[in-house]
């Protein structure tokens, strides 16, 4: 059997992998919203950021 | 005084004195939503934008529906023993702050399990755990925290509403479908003869072959069952030379593989779906934001209160209100059903209905109508009608709610494709015969590639992306059109129809003009610091529109409800509001609203307002003259006539006293003559008449809060700008002509090929996508610079 079967088997299951990976992704609704997810990645620094900012008033007074 | 805001809602806080934590309030419910979130570390909320809060307002008894378990049911999106799950609209959703608290609810509320926001549509997905937790106790907690839901009738049952995600789907299929069949294609365009291609050609053209089997009969499937449906009314759509192009692409690239004569056209028929795919997702822009959808179910409450005979009282659902109900209307609440004032001073805002934003001040006896909102505490009504029997609500029970405005519409696309398809059946006949008696052999040949080139995938797309791109542009200059269709009707319209209150007059500018004895400085003085106390709208309205006085601090100050205000300072007294709370008897026929002023018991003067009308109205209606029949119906009384004359040029008709069916009939009639009419209004009672027009436009003050079911939303700053849209939408089928012009070419080169018999699998899929490609360029440059010139 020549190699170029098994180099198209490869290629086909990849491009389906990434097909299937498209589906889900629609399903889940992540294109239903597009703007919002863009502002939430910034939120996670915020709250970490929280307890510090405390300390630092609490050291003021 | 240093001039304060408010640290939580950004409003004038110089006067109020109320501090904490070092930051100024402008009032004791902001600085409560302050003290919660830095009660639970969430200050953060105040880094992220300055200023982000509301006031939250005072909402006692008014979620008690939600105590009714039927109602909650139909409001819930899931329901176990243990959680559930609810979507609430919130329309004070406007910066990342508010993204940013909605999603950390759960640190408010350890029984919220996850909040998800999503920013345009203005909705809060919540989870929570209902062990000690209810639907209204979330709402109340909304509310706490300045962020209250709106609940409405139109939410109920929402839960079960499915997205259609079908074309994304159809697109996904075909663009993966269309990236491997190139890149299979490519060894036999590359290399044509020899060992290898010839060993190896049949594995590829099969499996292009399987990839092309879900373009067509998945992909595909909306323009087969389109021209079906098109042959079978006996009209010649433009899906039915594309369905029979994709039709014939596959036949005969399946054909050519099984025989072992060539590889077929599976790329051209993949990208061709893929393009006109594109093409129509393109053209679905929607606002999130927005709805054109909305009939009075949007405005009305799901629940209101009911009072029983032995006094106790339950929240009832709208829908089973029933005649000689005994109804509670608390403050801020709608009136949902026609009904008779039974006890209470009523002050009743329609401005939902009728645009007018003056409230009017009911007697008890008095008939209510459905649709008002109550202002002044609450009030007890007697049920005359039911919820669809009701004046304004059974205005949508005519029949002009439940046709479909593009049915009957004949677009620029498909009025061409029936020549078109006609042409090219005849040439591919032409073409064929002669080869029948030259060289039998090709004549299959020719007569499939005639279809196949001809298939108007460029003409298809013109449309499409000219409109769609139109729609972004007027979408920025705050127009925003429902769909391309409303752009094509846009441009041929011939009449224009406008309301009167809400609609050509301005909502809150009010003129003002003081008619009586001079007031002395003093006098001014107190009535400004009066009327700074008052939150009644006219008061504001005067408030802001006063010329700037020291403001004193008063000695004694009262609220009369439903009659006026009443003030003291150093001996003096002063009495604002309706005439005879003042003590002044005669005369008080005006057709407008005024207030009438006494100081130390002694009439003085009224203000009167006067409606303004908006900037640029004589110049707009002077500049549309020219092409179109200018009309005005009102459902006010004739009060403005004489102005309006003075205003317009002479030949606009106006009507005055017209009730919601009477601008429907109006309209009805105008187009059975043969006129193509665009309606402007605003108010609910436009309704009908916005939904029979050709076009309707609801004029709107804030896009974001009320506009009743229209074509399009137009912003009112933006209302002397009218022409421009509708010379653009002009401009933009004179575009979509030249498109068709320019395709027309490509499919004169493409007929070349194929009736002398030569059309190559290569020449399809370069000349295919290019004709495309080309299109969408052309159009997408024209269209930004029309977009450009309308800046």
């Amino acid at each position: 059997m020549s190699v170029i079967y098994i180099l198209l088997a490869i290629s086909i299951i990849v491009a389906i992998g990434f097909f299937i990976a498209f589906i889900v992704a629609v399903k889940s609704g992540q294109y239903d919203d597009s703007y919002t997810p863009s502002v939430r990645m910034l939120f996670e620094d915020e709250l970490i950021k929280d307890k510090p900012e405390k300390t630092i008033l609490t050291k003021e007074e | 005084m240093k001039h304060k805001s408010c640290f939580h809602c950004g409003l004038d806080a110089s006067s109020s004195e109320i501090k904490y934590d070092e930051k100024s309030f402008c009032c004791n419910g902001c600085k409560t939503v302050y003290e919660i979130f830095s009660a639970n570390d969430l200050t953060c909320y105040y880094d992220l934008q300055n200023a982000p809060g509301a006031t939250p307002k005072e909402i006692e008894g008014k979620y008690n529906f939600l105590d009714n378990a039927k109602i909650v049911e139909g409001l819930l999106e899931f329901d176990d023993e243990k959680t559930q799950i609810v979507t609430l609209y919130i329309p004070h959703i406007h910066c990342s702050s508010c993204i940013w608290i909605l999603e950390n609810l759960n640190k408010l509320d350890p029984s919220i399990s996850t909040s998800i926001v999503n920013f345009g549509k203005k909705t809060v997905r919540v989870s929570y755990n209902t062990n000690n937790f209810s639907i209204k106790a979330l709402v109340k907690l909304l509310s706490s925290i300045g962020y209250e839901p709106f609940i409405s009738l139109d939410d109920y049952s929402v839960g079960k509403k499915h997205v259609d995600r079908s074309l994304i789907y159809k697109l996904g299929v075909a663009g993966f479908a269309f990236g491997n069949i190139m890149f299979l294609s490519f060894p036999e365009y590359f290399q044509v003869h020899g060992f290898w291609i010839e060993q190896y050609a049949p594995v590829f053209r099969w499996i292009m072959f399987a990839f092309s089997l879900p373009v067509v009969f998945y992909s595909a499937q909306d323009y087969f069952i389109s021209a079906y449906k098109g042959l079978r009314s006996k009209m010649l759509n433009i899906d039915v030379p594309i369905a029979l192009g994709a039709a014939v692409l596959f036949i005969r690239s399946t054909a050519e593989i099984i025989l072992d004569i060539g590889t077929g056209f599976f790329d051209s028929l993949s990208g061709l779906i893929f393009f006109l795919l594109l093409g129509k997702f393109f053209q679905q822009k929607t606002y999130t934001f927005l709805s054109f959808e909305r009939d009075y179910k949007s405005y009305f409450p799901i629940g209101i209160t009911k009072i029983f005979s032995d006094n106790s009282e339950a929240s009832i659902q709208v829908y089973d209100i029933e005649k000689g109900d005994r109804l509670l209307i608390r403050n801020e609440e709608l009136i949902p059903v026609d009904c008779i004032l039974i006890k209470g001073h009523a002050r009743i805002d329609y401005s939902f209905v009728t645009g007018e934003s003056e409230a009017v001040s009911k007697q008890s006896g008095d008939k209510l109508f459905a649709g008002g909102k109550q202002l002044n505490g609450s009030i007890e009504v007697d049920v005359l009608k039911t919820v669809e029997q009701s004046y304004l609500t059974q205005l949508w029970s005519n029949d002009v709610f439940s046709k479909n405005k593009e049915d009957g519409f004949t677009t620029l696309t498909n009025a061409i494709s029936k020549r078109f398809t006609m042409a090219v059946l005849s040439i591919a006949m032409v073409a064929t015969t002669f080869w029948l008696f030259t060289d039998t052999s090709k004549a299959l040949n020719v007569f499939t590639s005639v279809l196949i080139i001809a298939c108007p995938c460029a003409i298809a797309l013109a449309a499409p992306f000219t409109f769609g791109n139109m729609l972004r542009i007027f979408g920025k200059l705050k127009f925003y059109a429902k769909n391309a269709s409303v752009i094509e009707q846009l441009a041929a319209i011939d009449t224009i129809i406008f309301d009167k209150t809400g609609t050509i007059t301005a909502n809150k500018k009010t003129a003002i003009e003081y008619d009586g004895l001079q007031l002395s400085d003093d006098e001014e003085s107190l009535l400004k610091s009066t009327l700074r106390n008052s939150n009644h709208p006219l008061s504001r309205s005067l408030y802001s529109l006063l010329n700037e006085n020291e403001i004193v601090t008063l000695d004694n100050y009262e609220e009369h409800i439903g009659e006026g205000i009443a003030a003291k300072h150093n001996q003096k007294s002063i009495r604002i509001g309706s005439a005879p709370f003042v003590g002044y008897t005669s005369e008080t026929a005006s057709l407008n609203t005024a207030v009438y002023v006494s100081a130390n018991n002694q009439y003085k003067g009224k203000f009167t307002f006067y409606n303004r009308y908006r900037k640029g109205l004589s110049k707009l209606f002077n500049t549309l003259k020219k092409q179109y029949d200018l009309v005005i119906l009102s459902g006010d009384n004739s009060g403005e006539k004489e102005n309006l004359t003075k205003l317009l040029p002479a030949k606009t008709k106006l009507f005055f006293n017209q009730k919601p069916e009477d601008k429907l009939e109006y309209i009805k009639h105008h187009q059975n003559s043969g006129a193509k009419v665009l309606m402007i209004g605003d108010g609910l009672n436009d309704a009908g008449a916005l939904a029979q027009s050709n076009v309707g436009i609801a004029i709107s003050e804030n896009v974001n809060v009320f506009s009743p079911a229209c074509d399009a939303i137009l912003d009112a700053t933006k209302f002397n700008k009218l022409h421009h849209f509708i010379t653009a939408s002009k401009s933009a089928i004179r575009i979509i002509k030249w498109s068709f012009a320019l395709s027309f070419v490509y499919n004169i080169i493409g007929l070349y090929f194929a009736v002398t018999g030569q059309l190559e699998p290569v020449v399809a899929a370069i000349l295919m996508p290019l004709s495309s490609i080309s299109i969408v360029v052309f159009t997408t440059i024209c269209t930004n610079v029309l977009g450009r010139k309308l800046k």
